[in-house]
This record gives structure tokens, sequence and C-alpha cells, in this order.
């Protein structure tokens, strides 16, 4: 079992970049729902029932192969500071980290699985790997369930298939998502358009943090929204064809920003450059939105590649409960602004000035291709 | 009833409704102080327990897994039920759903569901589930969807009045139901780990 401590120093698996439309793709996510038959859901079970059920479920989840040597803790053991920052590392949702006794969390060192037990659901389980992986998310959670069911007897009916607390969630229990990064769609006012286009085909798309055009850091969140009524793959299959539209789109959009608004992206990107290098108050929103044009930066090589892992990880190290973890007290706003920019300007200290000839390069390459075709 | 925060006997009982779901807090004397919980009414039940004030918290609304969807549009349709409609496995109300928009045990789908149809048609793809079985269901499953096969042959048989292929469709459903009570009582006597209480 590891300590909080070695959990939050490991980097995340998906903070790598992914190999699949890594660059566009943050990371991709599934989650599945499910509950003991036989026993109240959380939010309805007394403490008494919550605690008994924990005591059948996580022992189960402890002993599964794949989260050997992993953290596993009730909630009730940790302060709510160690809690958000779980949040903030997308390992546990803002609502189960609003509980405490009779519900654990219990997730790998790699952070690539993450189990809640009596969040809304006795079991949420959820599986998150870098860049669009959302078959091989799928896959690696299917096998945990498929292994827990041997144990434990899900509540689950021929008709209506697994049973959740909350309708919406009912059967696959299924909830697949991408976090795309759409800097170009933003910069170009496209996004909005694209929005409106996949709500309409039964999709959810949100910002990350904010909605729509007042999405910070340019992050987006698309999922299914049905669970009923279709099979996991094809749930899967849909959303990958959309992300994959989306990824194109915000590909045109990036080698039109690069061949009609040079000067503007150029700025954009400097300007980011020069600010999370020098600036001494840092707030997270500015933060986020700073490192978004960064990262946008490194995809078009006007920073080298291995940028990337960097800021993720520095994405996560300048959260409010991060920083207070690594402070060992809590910070007013200020304090936490002025240490957020002192360790982005730390880690950022040996990236070059933006070289945008690189970029300008393969450019004219893509047009002198795209003419000979 | 010991304190959620520490382990103190609570003395202060809070329920409170986030995004359409009901949750429960008990604070002891010093924690509901601590917490400056002196007016239980207008405060979020998820920053009091995650101890980030209302000034500190900086203002980045992190995402759920689940999509939005409030309590009255869930529970709007279930109308025709009586408020006082209970679920005998959970102690669950008609009125309480109504409210929290999420049910109290996988019992009451069975007490409410009666008019979830045109809900689930609302809020999904379909209204049957095609998805994953899970393996203790598929024997079940697959012997439900024979026998629900083996009776539509049999009312088709009678009414053309083939009344020999009758008898013996009524033969193999006899074998079948047979087939299922045994199987019944095998997974009974072999309980899995959380059939316990
Ligand atoms: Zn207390
Ligand atoms: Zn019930």
């Amino acid at each position: 079992m590891i300590r909080f401590d070695t959990l939050l120093e490991s980097p995340a698996d998906w903070m790598r970049q992914g190999t699949s439309h890594g660059d566009i793709v943050v990371t991709s996510r599934i989650r599945l729902a499910r509950n003991l038959v036989d026993h109240a859901f959380p939010g309805w079970g007394r403490k008494q029932e919550n605690e008994a059920t924990l005591r059948v479920i996580q022992p189960m989840v402890e002993s599964l192969p794949q989260l050997e040597n992993a953290f596993s803790r009730h909630l009730n053991k940790l302060t709510a500071i160690q809690k958000q920052a779980l949040v903030e590392r997308h390992l546990i949702s803002r609502e189960h980290a609003a509980r405490a006794a009779g519900s654990a969390a219990v997730m790998n060192q790699a952070q690539s699985i993450s189990i809640m037990i009596n969040e809304e659901d006795h079991l949420r389980m959820q599986s998150i790997q870098p860049g669009l992986a959302l078959r091989e998310s799928y896959q690696i959670l299917n096998e945990i369930d498929t292994e827990l069911e041997q144990s434990l007897e899900f509540a689950f009916d021929k008709q209506l298939g697994f049973l959740t607390a909350c309708p919406t969630n009912l059967g696959t229990g299924l909830r697949a998502s991408a976090m795309l990064h759409l800097p170009a769609l933003m910069l170009s006012d496209q996004v909005n358009q694209v929005i409106q286009a996949v709500n309409k085909i039964g999709l959810a798309v949100r910002g990350l943090y904010g909605e729509g055009t007042e999405a910070l850091g340019n992050l987006f969140q698309i999922s299914n929204q049905t669970t009923l009524g279709d099979r996991e793959l094809e749930i899967i299959a849909r959303l990958q064809k959309v992300i994959e539209q989306i990824v194109n789109h915000e590909k045109n959009a990036r080698k039109k920003l690069l061949s009609d608004n040079t000067t503007t992206l150029c700025d954009q990107v400097g300007r980011a450059f020069a600010l999370l290098r020098h600036a001494h108050v840092m707030p997270s929103k500015e933060a986020l939105n700073l490192t978004s044009m960064l990262r946008l930066g490194v995809d078009l090589k006007f920073f080298p590649a291995e940028f990337t892992v960097v800021l993720e990880s520095l994405l996560m190290e300048i959260q409010p409960a991060h920083l207070q973890i690594r402070a060992d007290r809590k910070l007013p706003t200020q304090e936490r602004d002025e240490m957020r920019s002192q360790i982005i300007r730390d880690r950022l200290k040996s990236l070059p000035e933006p070289d945008i000839s690189n970029a300008l390069q393969s450019l004219d390459e893509g047009s002198t291709n795209s003419t000979e075709e | 009833m010991t304190c959620d925060l520490c382990d103190e006997k609570a003395s202060v009982f809070l329920t409170q409704i986030v995004d359409g779901q009901m949750q429960k807090v008990n604070l002891c004397e010093t924690c509901a102080q601590a917490k400056g919980v002196t007016d239980p009414t207008g405060f979020a039940l998820a920053d009091l327990l995650l101890g980030v004030g209302e000034e500190e918290k900086e203002d980045l609304e992190l995402e759920t897994d689940d999509l939005p969807v409030s309590a009255p549009a869930v529970a709007a349709e279930f109308t025709d039920l009586d408020e006082n409609t209970s679920c005998q496995a959970c102690g669950f109300t008609h009125a309480q759903f109504k409210k929290a928009g999420r049910l109290g045990c996988s019992k009451c789908y069975q007490i409410f569901g009666a008019g979830l149809d045109s809900l689930l048609k609302a809020m999904h793809k379909g209204t049957h589930h095609i998805g994953k079985v899970p393996k203790r269901h598929q024997a079940v499953v697959e012997q439900r969807d024979e026998l629900d096969n083996l009776r539509m042959q049999l009312e088709d048989a009678v009414t053309r009045e083939a009344f020999e292929k009758a008898a013996s469709l009524r033969d193999q459903i006899l074998k079948l139901e047979a087939e299922m009570a045994q199987l019944a009582a095998d997974q009974a006597a072999n309980p899995p780990a959380n059939v316990v209480s």
C-alpha cells in the first residue's frame, strides 16, 4: 500500500503525451457505475449501511491484480486539502470528495485506474489514458468489472441493465469522455459552432473549467449523454468518430492560423512565454490560459516537444490544493498566486525562446506536398 | 451517530440538496462551530466538507462525470404515482424521488419503474439494455429469452390449432422452467461475497 505523498509525487501515466492525437486529445476516460444488490444506494443508505457495503467492496477492489500496491483510503482519513488534490488530479469527483465515513478511494500509483467506493453509486470505476484511447481505457476497465462481478453481485435488470442511483446512468453505466485542447478553434471563433453541432447529435461538450467561450485553458470535455439502448463499444465508437472530426477541425484551424494570422499567433505564444517566465503573481485562470498558448506553441514546434510533459505536470502542481500540500499549510489567494508564479518560473527556466522558423518551414513543406497531389 | 469530520458525538444534523442529490451531514458541536454552521440553509455542503470557504475558493468549476440533470426534470414524469408510495426494501418514497431525482436502492426501480418508460425514452437512446450482461445473469437472460420465444410459438400454435405442436412446446416450456428454478437454487446456494446481511 502506498502513502498519499508517494501518490502525489508520482507523475500520472496520462501526463506523458498520448500516441494517438496526443497534441489535441489530452486524455481519454471511461467510467463505469455499478451497485450491489440488496443494499441502499450510498446517497440514501445510512452511515452503518454504507460502512457495511464498504467493508465488502474495499477488500475485493484491493485484491485486484491491477491494483497491486495501490493507494487505498477511507475518505474520513484524508484531510479536506488532500481530497481536493485528488479532485484536481481527476482521481475522484467533487461529489466524492464531499463524502467522509463510509466511502473510500482506491487507485494505482500510475493513476490510470481509480475506484470510488460509495460515491453516488456503490462503485464508480474509472480508467484514464493519454491521447485518444477510449477503447484501450474501456478494455482495462471491462476486465476489472468482469473480475469484480465474480465476487460481488451487481444490481442488474434484464431490461434496464445495470441499476444506478440516477436513471441517467442506467443500462451500461458507462460514461466515455475525452479532454480536448482546442486553442485554434477558440482563437478563430469556431468553438461555439462545434459545441452546438456536437450537442445536436446527443453528445455533451463542456468547458473543463467554465462554459462555452469562457472555457479556461481552452480545455473541453466531450462525453456520451445516453447510457441505455446501445452497446458499450457502439457508444465509444460514435464518440470516437466525433472526436476525430473535432481533431481535424482543430488541425485545420491551426494550419490556417499559422498561414493567415502568423503575427497574431506568434504574439499570443510570445506573450504567454514572457508572462509565465517573468511574472511574480500568477492567478489560476491566467495560468491556465497562458499555458494553453504555450502548449499550442509546443505542438506547432515553436518549442521542443519534451515540454508537453513539463506543462502537463506543471498544470497539476500549480492548482490550489497541490500548492497547499507543498507548502504544508493553508495559503491565502495572494500567497498561492506568488508561489504559483515561482514554480512556473522554475519549471520553465530551461524553456528556450519561441522559434517560429520550424513551424513556418513545416507549413511550406505542407503546402508543397498538397500542390504535388 | 458520530461527526463526519472527527469521531466525536454528532449533535448538528444537516440535509441539503446538492445538484439534485440529497446530502446528509452530521457534525459535532466543535466542528459545527469551526465550520461556521450557524445558519444551516445557505451554505454548500460540498464546500463545507472540502473546507473551502467561499472567498478562498478559486473560481474553477471542476468537471464532473455526471451531466447536470435537474431533479424535477428527472422526476417530473412520475406524476401518476401517489406521493406516499414507498419502496418496501429501503423505505424511499415517491415524494423523495421527486425531490432528489435519485432512487434509494436497486429495488426502487420495481416500485417507481411504472412511469419510467417515457422518461427513459426522453433520456436515452432506447429503453432496453443491449450491452454487457454480468456472467451471473447470462444464463438467466438466455433462458428468459428462450422462454419468451417458446411462449410466443405456443400462442401461435394454439391459434393455428396445431395441438400436437402446442403440446410439445408446452413440455419444452415446463422443462425450461424447471431448469431455471434449478439454476436459481444453485445461485442461491453459492452467494457472492456481498450477499451476507
Ligand atoms: Zn467533529
Ligand atoms: Zn428502494
